[in-house]
């Protein structure tokens, strides 16, 4: 068991992380702006994407504009609950660790 | 598990979550700018009307005579190309201390969040400038000084949700000046100083030192 109560495995790393960061303050995000703003190279990004998209932590939105596809993500109800989860782990064991 | 990590992994989240969803790179500097130019444009048009405000400011609060005819014609002429000089050369200061800001810290200027700022910011500004021009139209000169700014604070209030969080306050400050100004007809050059030149001053200096000084 961890160390910090409530962790959450499927944001071990960093990448992961990020996206959710990103994608509970936006409604959807494209591929492109994910990738600029996390500095990470596409099949990296795109491997993270499909493991958040297999535990229903994020959707997949494919839009047409004009003829070109626009992927964007988009975080489920499901998602944003796992990320606050998370979060609140993390800043629990840092008050623990502050007594 | 280590502490800093931890501590490391928090921030990077708060700002990944401040970068992807607010405009930061507005700098402080075009508050400063645009409140400069406001208070010129408003000295410019009380030497031009000096006469009347200085009556005004020794008249009666509610015993006073309002411009009239052709003085009234000038007045509003001689402001309009005022307020219109003071908006372009506060949106192209302020656009150019922005672009720097953006280009110093490697941001991109035109992403999801000033998109979201403007279509926020313009729904209420246009809303005023339709609200403004039908006061106009029925001669209710007026209320026009103190309208320009509960819009403009609406719509800083509106927009603030994608950028730095002083906007709002900008916004609310705005708002309470511009109701206070309604009941105080005949002084709205003096609000409109103090709301367009002074408060954008004060809140570009705060917001300047707050996250443009490094």
């Amino acid at each position: 068991m961890s160390i910090i109560e409530g962790l959450n495995k499927n944001f071990e790393s960093n990448v992961r992380l990020g996206i959710m960061s990103i994608l509970v303050v936006n409604e959807s995000v494209d591929f492109k702006t994910l990738k600029e703003m996390l500095n990470v190279s596409d099949g990296n990004l795109a491997s993270h994407i499909k493991s958040l998209e297999k535990v229903n932590y994020i959707i997949v939105e494919k839009k047409f504009i004009g003829k070109k596809t626009n992927t964007s993500y988009i975080a489920t109800l499901q998602g944003k609950q796992a990320f606050k989860n998370h979060i609140e782990a993390i800043e629990n064991f840092l008050k623990s660790n502050n007594k | 598990m280590d502490v800093n990590k931890n501590l490391n992994d928090i921030a990077e989240i708060k700002e990944l979550m401040n970068k992807s969803s607010r405009f930061i790179s507005l700098s402080g500097l075009s508050g400063v700018f645009a409140g400069i130019f406001a208070l010129a444009g408003a000295v410019l048009v009380f030497f031009r009307f000096m006469e009347f405000f200085s009556s005004r400011i020794s008249a009666d609060l509610y015993n006073f005579e309002l411009l009239k005819g052709e003085e009234l014609k000038d007045f509003i002429t001689f402001s309009i190309i005022i307020g219109i000089a003071v908006f372009i050369s506060a949106v192209l200061t302020g656009l150019f201390f922005t672009l720097r800001k953006a280009k110093r810290n490697n941001q991109k200027i035109w992403d999801l969040s000033v998109k979201k700022l403007l279509i926020n910011l313009f729904i209420p500004l246009i809303t005023g400038g339709v609200f403004i021009f039908a006061l106009l139209y029925h001669g209710i000169i007026y209320l026009i000084a103190p309208t320009t700014l509960v819009f403009y604070g609406l719509a800083l209030i509106n927009a603030s949700k994608f950028t730095f969080r002083d906007v709002r306050f900008l916004g609310i400050s705005e708002v309470i000046l511009g109701l206070i100004s309604m009941f105080f007809v005949g002084y709205g050059i003096f609000f409109w100083a103090l709301g367009f030149g002074v408060l954008h001053i004060i809140y570009g200096i705060s917001m300047y030192i707050k996250y443009d000084r490094k």
